[in-house]
């Protein structure tokens, strides 16, 4: 593939930087800007990698969209800003991934829903729920696509160091967001989120247990093969993506114990919740773009 | 120490901290006798929800017989005197929540987090505060980290708008020193007019020595239950502390013979085992170990025949905190495969 979609990075901290590291790797997807909305340490790091940068904000780099065809926007900004980053990127025909807790699109967690999206062209917009759902809701998914869950519950316990400011002024969001989309995405009749804050030094890497309660006994056979299957599939874009136990079978529960373990691009390995963000923001990307690419290929046109 | 004519209030835990050794399965009339008896016993504040606090009802922590809001719709129209308060731990329980307790009566939100993550209680700080709630910082497993660093926490919290900060010991693990020096520094560093509070837990048997040293170093909130229902060895049983600071001139509006009566008769014949510092709650406070964790360590350790005390002391390696109860089936399978 001599081609890739080009993109956009909106936010230059942490998350934006560790997402640029990745992007930069991709056969799908070719990092050009980076907007931050100040010279800082991030920006300076972008124009290192030999991104063009803007200062200030997506203003700064809007009227370049169609001369650097940018196609694709990732915004690891926050929630306040996020609408209105969307909706002028939208108007020059950019699909965005949205990082932040804002939740204007529709969720995504690629191995579970995002072909679907594709193929329902929701290509505006759409919102990568967050770190414990990335984690686990491709577990809650594996069981429910076998049989009814009735409850689905997941405690993500994540690192202290890994819990940014925004993420501690609203950890509601947090749980709120993490239920719906168990419910939504994760195909749970109800669902429930919990995250536990470790300050723990060593830093622990990420872990998540999730419950499920099944309507009927479980099928533990099939149960357990689509959970294995459903793992390999997070492992193409998270390869620390592992089961530590289970799944456990105890009555009409199911358990599923993970730890995520990050790639170590710029955040550290113990940041899986982060790592698992990044990841599945890019894997969204890739598979948009791979979608692109056939049917232009299918409609004879040129790129 | 003199306590002559010091206003102590004793805020009762066992409607609370009483439901992890009960399973979080108190029946609504015995939640209404016990709060009766209490408010009958002239017990200012009692704690009334699921063990984990609002939103606790889990897998993970385990479903209570009945939801937070029948508890707190069952007795708070009950109570004469007495005010009922709500736990709620940012991570578990919402806003939202914390607006159906106050919606059915609840007039002290305590926001409960690990000892160093006070940041997160923010928003549900401010908002009690600004409902005109009573509104407490808890600062769970204070032994971890040291006077000066929690004073830093307990700082954050008075400034979201907290106006009594506690010094929660989860584990049981604190020594009166220990009390005195966190109290101490926390009573000369935050505002005059915000309270200071202190929770103890039984596992050493220093619940009451520890609620002394707090008091003497400048509490003037003390939590324990009657009998000591609550997680591990228990709560300081608030009879025996209130029978101590009646001998010590202090002043907490308490009849001590009533509140006997309701650890005695009410509380006492209602636990499923008695609560005492037996060897599993004994590592919870020698390992510094949160109480809760003690009934799921039992039952690990029955499923996949690991002992339940190694079990608890690979919980302290781990340097696990309250909440992270899902972990203890997976330590137990690990320790199980080893």
């Amino acid at each position: 593939m001599s081609k890739k979609l080009r993109a956009v990075i909106i936010g230059p901290g942490n998350i934006g930087t560790d997402l640029l590291m990745k992007a930069m790797r991709s056969d799908w997807i070719e990092p050009v800007w980076m907007a931050g909305i100040e010279e800082s340490e991030g920006i300076k790091r972008a124009r290192d990698f030999g991104m063009k940068v803007s200062t200030s904000g997506v203003e700064g780099m809007l009227d370049r969209v169609e001369e650097d065809n940018i196609q694709i926007a990732f915004d690891a900004t926050s929630a306040y800003v996020h609408a209105e980053n969307s909706r002028r990127l939208n108007q020059k025909g950019v699909m965005m991934i949205d990082l932040t807790p804002a939740a204007i699109g529709p969720y995504c967690i690629p191995p579970v829903n995002l072909a679907e999206l594709l193929r329902e062209g929701r290509r505006e917009n759409v919102n990568m729920v967050t770190c414990g759902g990335q984690a686990t809701i491709p577990i809650v998914r594996a069981v429910s696509r076998v049989q009814t869950v009735k409850y689905g519950e997941i405690v993500a316990t994540v690192s202290s160091k890994s819990v940014g400011l925004g993420t501690r002024k609203n950890i509601d969001e947090f749980t709120r967001t993490t239920a719906d989309a168990i419910e939504k995405i994760g195909g749970a009749d109800k669902g429930k989120a919990i995250i536990i804050v470790n300050p723990a030094e060593p830093p622990l890497i990420m872990r998540d247990t999730i419950h499920c309660l099944t309507a009927e006994t479980p099928d533990q056979t099939r149960i357990t093969g689509s959970i294995h299957s459903m793992i390999a599939e997070v492992q193409r874009y998270v390869p620390g993506y592992t089961l530590k136990n289970g799944p456990v079978f105890d009555g009409n529960r199911v358990t599923v114990f993970m730890q995520v373990e990050g790639l170590g691009d710029f955040l550290p390995r113990y940041s899986g919740n982060l790592d698992i963000m990044t990841a599945a923001a890019l894997r969204t990307a890739e598979m948009y773009a791979e979608a692109l690419f056939k049917e232009t290929l299918a409609n004879g046109q040129s790129y | 120490m003199d306590f002559t004519d010091k206003k102590v209030t004793l805020h009762d835990m066992c409607l609370r901290d009483g439901m992890h050794p009960k399973r979080h399965r108190i029946s609504l009339d015995e939640m209404i006798d016990v709060a009766t008896g209490l408010d009958q016993a002239g017990i200012p504040l009692i704690e009334v929800t699921h063990g984990d606090g609002l939103g606790g009802a889990s897998i993970n922590y385990g479903f209570p017989a009945h939801s937070d809001a029948q508890y707190l719709g069952a007795v708070v129209p009950k109570m004469k005197n007495a005010r009922i308060s709500a736990l709620l731990l940012p991570g578990i329980g919402t806003v939202e929540h914390l607006k159906m307790a106050a919606d059915l009566g609840v007039s002290c939100i305590r926001v409960a987090t690990h000892c160093t993550e006070a940041d997160v209680s923010e928003q549900h700080i401010g908002l009690a505060r600004q409902m005109g709630l009573d509104t407490v910082g808890f600062l769970m497993m204070a032994h971890m980290i040291t006077a000066g660093e929690l004073l830093e926490q307990a700082l954050l919290m008075e400034s979201y708008g907290a106006n009594c900060i506690y010094c929660t010991d989860s584990a049981g693990y604190m020594l009166p020193h220990q009390v005195t020096e966190r109290i101490g520094l926390l009573r000369a560093r935050l505002k005059p007019q915000t309270e200071l509070g202190f929770h103890g837990h039984h596992n050493l048997g220093l619940g009451v020595a520890n609620s002394m040293a707090a008091v003497g170093a400048g509490a003037n909130r003390i939590d324990g239950s009657a009998a000591g229902l609550g997680a591990g060895a228990g709560n300081t049983p608030l009879e025996i502390f209130a029978a101590v600071l009646a001998r010590m001139g202090a002043d907490t509006g308490v009849d001590i013979f009533e509140l006997m009566a309701v650890a005695e008769e009410k509380i006492v014949p209602m636990m499923d085992e008695l609560v005492r510092v037996d060897r599993d709650s004994l590592i919870l406070g020698y390992a510094g170990v949160y109480s809760s964790f003690l009934l799921f360590a039992k039952r690990a350790g029955d499923k996949y025949g690991v002992a339940s005390q190694e079990i608890l002391l690979e919980m302290a390696r781990r340097k696990a905190i309250g909440g992270q109860e899902d972990l203890i089936e997976d330590v137990a399978m690990e320790m199980a495969k080893a």
